[in-house]
């Protein structure tokens, strides 16, 4: 994967180059959002990492420039401002998503490759398969080694969303704002006992497991060891 | 005295003195300029009278002058009456005078034949009199057939007198005036200035430092006494915010420099030794650190924004029902977890729709719900013998109702409680009653609570609910303890309210209350009055005076 970071903090930007690389991922860096713009219109890059205050031009600026330009590159937005307008205002410029400073690099790790994912036109999938775990789209079932397996409506969006995102870290904040659309810190690990839950259902009986958690980042669902 | 000077020409640079002086100015001028106007009006009334009583007169004497000189003469030495007002002098052609009161032919009459202006001298009929002042006077000639040239004139001295009176009273007047317009002008704007002087050294003293100063107020209700008022207002207000920048900072100084000091004496202690195990373990533990710093940080910027926001641009209809099902699920879990009960009794009927920030009114839900689920299993330090079961003994209960036109949110644990004397406090930023400062938590949850309370116009009101009335629509476990012996466990419960004035709209889609909690099948929604609820906390969340609203839920 290729990514672009605008960001106009050297260290920063040196952080997430040499992170990012650390990863298995190919970086450009911009200092300023003009030079960014240059770079972002070529759409060589599967992710854009914006900084929202940027030298010469402002991320959203950048943002806004690049949609109407037909570069349909995801964005991720990452600001110093966390308020709910501000993260709004984001994704209104055309960013796919909002991450604010001061982040752990997990998230941003899992948030970028989340995205990239999603850019990829993937066919509607009716049904996600992790070894021998099946979730049916389109009847709501679920079934591991063929047998079923009777989920709560939130638990069944929990899975579901970690099997779209399978052999990928999702971290809890992801889980919390797509399967809940809670846009805020809930403090507690109230992520965890709902993941747990879903783990005993589908993955106590079994000699295998395959819901992991990502010390430090989130969780994986996905066939074979971390 | 350099007092004096420095006073004047404070007064003179007043704005006040300045507007009163300007208009008795005004008033004095066209005071003048109208007396000046019916002056000189009756001045040509009067003239115009005089010449022509003299054109008269010359007429008639021209032809009493046609019957030849002796007439004329007759008719001249007649009306010359010394000392009169009537003026006359006859002379033949060589200028000798032949007749009349005046002692010659004045030359100014001579250049003009329409007359003219003049001076002279009365002739006395007592010769030993001392010789009298000139007088003023006008007169016209007639030049008769014969050559004689006769002189009519009018002494118009008196007149003239009489117009200088008028013109000295003008000018005393004015001056008169003028006078007393700047005695008015420096006496309003001494009164006006004494007030505002009042102001401004109030104003520099609280910019000196003294805050608790304030402008003094007469009661008078006029426009200084209003300003005074909302000064002293901004003032309070201002006081008001400097306080809480002070509290924030003594909590901040608080609250973040001791896990921060905390976070540098580990990384210190780790770098003493060489073991890279450890180092890890002191890098992992830093980050937890850091993260919990970032999060108590982040609340106390979210209430310092609540605090010094509106509610307008980021309101929307916000299905209360929805949103607290949501809330009551998504903890659900934790409670159980925790091994207390999470009960929540959906409100039947329409959906309840509160203009609101959504997002926000979730998280003062979730605080409140994670408040109560870490509270709920707690013991009170001297009943914890008492509880034989401490993980299955807490009770939550949560409950959407609308009273008295308010929508309430109310969240009940069975924890131990806050002392009434300690509720107040626990409101504010930061504040963690003894009890729970080993519990996790940044301690801003409640006063989160507060602060959006305080954004949608309601606010937090903490009080006991031992007897259950503040949990409308939902039956409150019994509160006593059934079958408990021990006294010394007994304390009140605890309801805390928030009210929120704002437009309640009562959804028509019956259906809307429900889809959420349909999927809350976990959640034990039946009210087992057997449990030992002993130390109730009620927090109900009371909203939004119905504007539009009528049905009854």
């Amino acid at each position: 994967m290729r990514v672009l970071v605008i960001e106009d903090d050297k260290e920063t930007a040196q952080f997430l180059a040499k992170s990012l690389k650390e990863s298995g991922h190919a970086v450009d860096l911009a200092g300023d959002g003009e030079a960014g713009l240059d770079m972002g219109r070529g759409a060589l890059h599967d992710v854009l990492i914006i900084d929202r205050m940027l030298p010469r031009l402002d991320g959203l600026s950048v943002i806004k420039t690049l949609r109407s330009e037909g570069v349909r590159t995801p964005v991720l937005v990452l600001s110093a401002l966390g308020d709910v307008d501000d993260r709004v205002k984001g994704l209104r410029a055309g960013g796919d998503d909002y991450l604010t400073k001061p982040y752990a690099y997990s998230e941003l790790l899992a948030r970028i490759e989340a995205l990239a994912r999603r850019a990829v036109p993937e066919e509607q999938q009716t049904r996600y398969v992790v070894g021998d775990l099946v979730l049916d789209r389109l009847s709501h079932r679920v079934t591991r080694g063929g047998e079923a397996i009777v989920l709560q409506p939130r638990e069944y969006r929990l899975l579901e969303y970690l099997m779209k995102n399978a052999g990928q870290v999702v971290t809890r904040t992801m889980l919390l704002e797509h399967v809940w659309d809670y846009h805020f810190d809930p403090q507690t690990n109230v992520i965890d006992v709902h993941v747990s839950r879903l783990r005993s259902k589908i993955d106590k009986t079994f000699e295998k497991p395959l819901l992991h958690t990502v010390r430090g980042a989130g969780y994986m669902i996905r066939d074979g060891a971390v | 005295m350099t007092e004096l000077p420095r006073r004047v020409s404070g007064l003179l640079a007043s704005s006040a003195f300045r507007l009163a002086a300007i208009s008795a100015a005004a008033f004095v001028l066209l005071a003048s300029g109208l007396v000046a106007i019916v002056f000189w009006q009756a001045n040509a009334v009067l003239t115009d009278q005089v010449v022509a009583t003299l054109s008269a007169e010359a007429d008639a004497l021209r032809t009493e002058g046609r019957s030849g000189r002796a007439g004329l003469l007759d008719a001249v030495a007649a009306r010359s009456r010394p000392e009169g007002p009537g003026l006359y002098v006859l002379v033949d052609s060589t200028g000798r005078k032949l007749a009349g009161n005046l002692s010659r032919v004045p030359p100014e009459v001579l250049s003009d034949a329409s007359g003219g202006v003049f001076r002279y001298r009365p002739i006395t009929v007592n010769s030993s009199a001392p010789v009298p002042p000139e007088r003023l006077a006008v007169a016209m000639q007639i030049v008769m057939p014969d050559g004689d040239r006769l002189v009519v004139g009018r002494d118009i001295e008196d007149q003239r007198r009489y117009a200088d009176g008028v013109k000295r009273l003008v000018i005393a007047g004015f001056v008169a005036l003028s006078l007393i317009g700047i005695g008015v002008a420096a006496m309003i704007s001494r009164l006006v200035l004494k007030r505002i002087e009042a102001i401004n050294s109030a104003a520099r003293q609280v910019m000196a430092g003294d805050f608790a100063r304030r402008v003094p107020v007469d009661g008078s209700g006029d426009e200084l006494d209003g300003l005074a008022v909302n000064l002293n207002a901004m003032l309070e207000r201002i006081v008001e915010l400097m306080a809480g920048m002070r509290e924030v900072s003594d909590n901040i100084a608080h609250d973040l420099k001791t896990p921060l000091n905390r976070l540098r004496n580990r990384v210190e202690g780790a770098l003493r030794h060489d073991d890279a195990v450890a180092h890890k373990e002191a890098l992992e533990r830093t980050i937890e650190e850091a993260d919990e710093l970032i999060r108590t940080f982040n609340a106390l910027l979210l209430i310092a924004r609540l605090e010094a926001s509106t509610i307008d641009d980021s309101a929307t209809d916000v299905d209360l029902g929805k949103l607290v099902a949501g809330v009551v699920e998504l903890y659900a879990p934790v409670a159980e977890e925790a091994g207390a009960r999470l009960n929540f009794a959906p409100m039947t009927g329409p959906a309840l729709l509160l203009r609101a920030n959504g997002q926000l009114l979730q998280q003062a839900v979730a605080n409140l719900v994670d408040n109560a689920i870490k509270y709920a299993t707690l013991t009170r330090p001297g009943a914890a013998s008492c509880d034989t079961t401490a993980g299955s003994s807490g009770v939550i209960r949560v409950a959407l109702a609308v009273e008295n036109g308010e929508a309430l949110i109310t969240v009940a644990d069975s924890g131990p409680g806050i002392p009434a004397a300690d509720r107040e406090r626990a409101l504010r930023r930061f504040v963690r009653l003894d009890a729970s400062r080993t519990q996790p938590g940044t301690g801003l949850g409640l006063s989160l609570v507060a602060a959006v309370a305080r954004l949608h116009g309601g606010r937090v009101v903490l009080s006991d609910t031992i007897d259950g009335t503040d949990m409308p629509e939902t039956k409150m476990p019994e509160t006593k303890m059934p079958g408990t012996k021990t006294p010394g466990t007994k304390m009140p419960g605890l309801t805390v309210r928030l009210a929120l004035p704002g437009t309640l709209v009562r959804g028509a889609a019956a259906s809307g209350a429900q889809p959420e909690t349909a999927t809350v099948g976990t959640v034990p929604l039946d009210a087992d009055s057997t449990t030992d609820v002993r130390n109730a906390n009620l927090i109900s969340v009371a909203g939004a005076r119905g504007v539009g609203h009528n049905a009854r839920v």
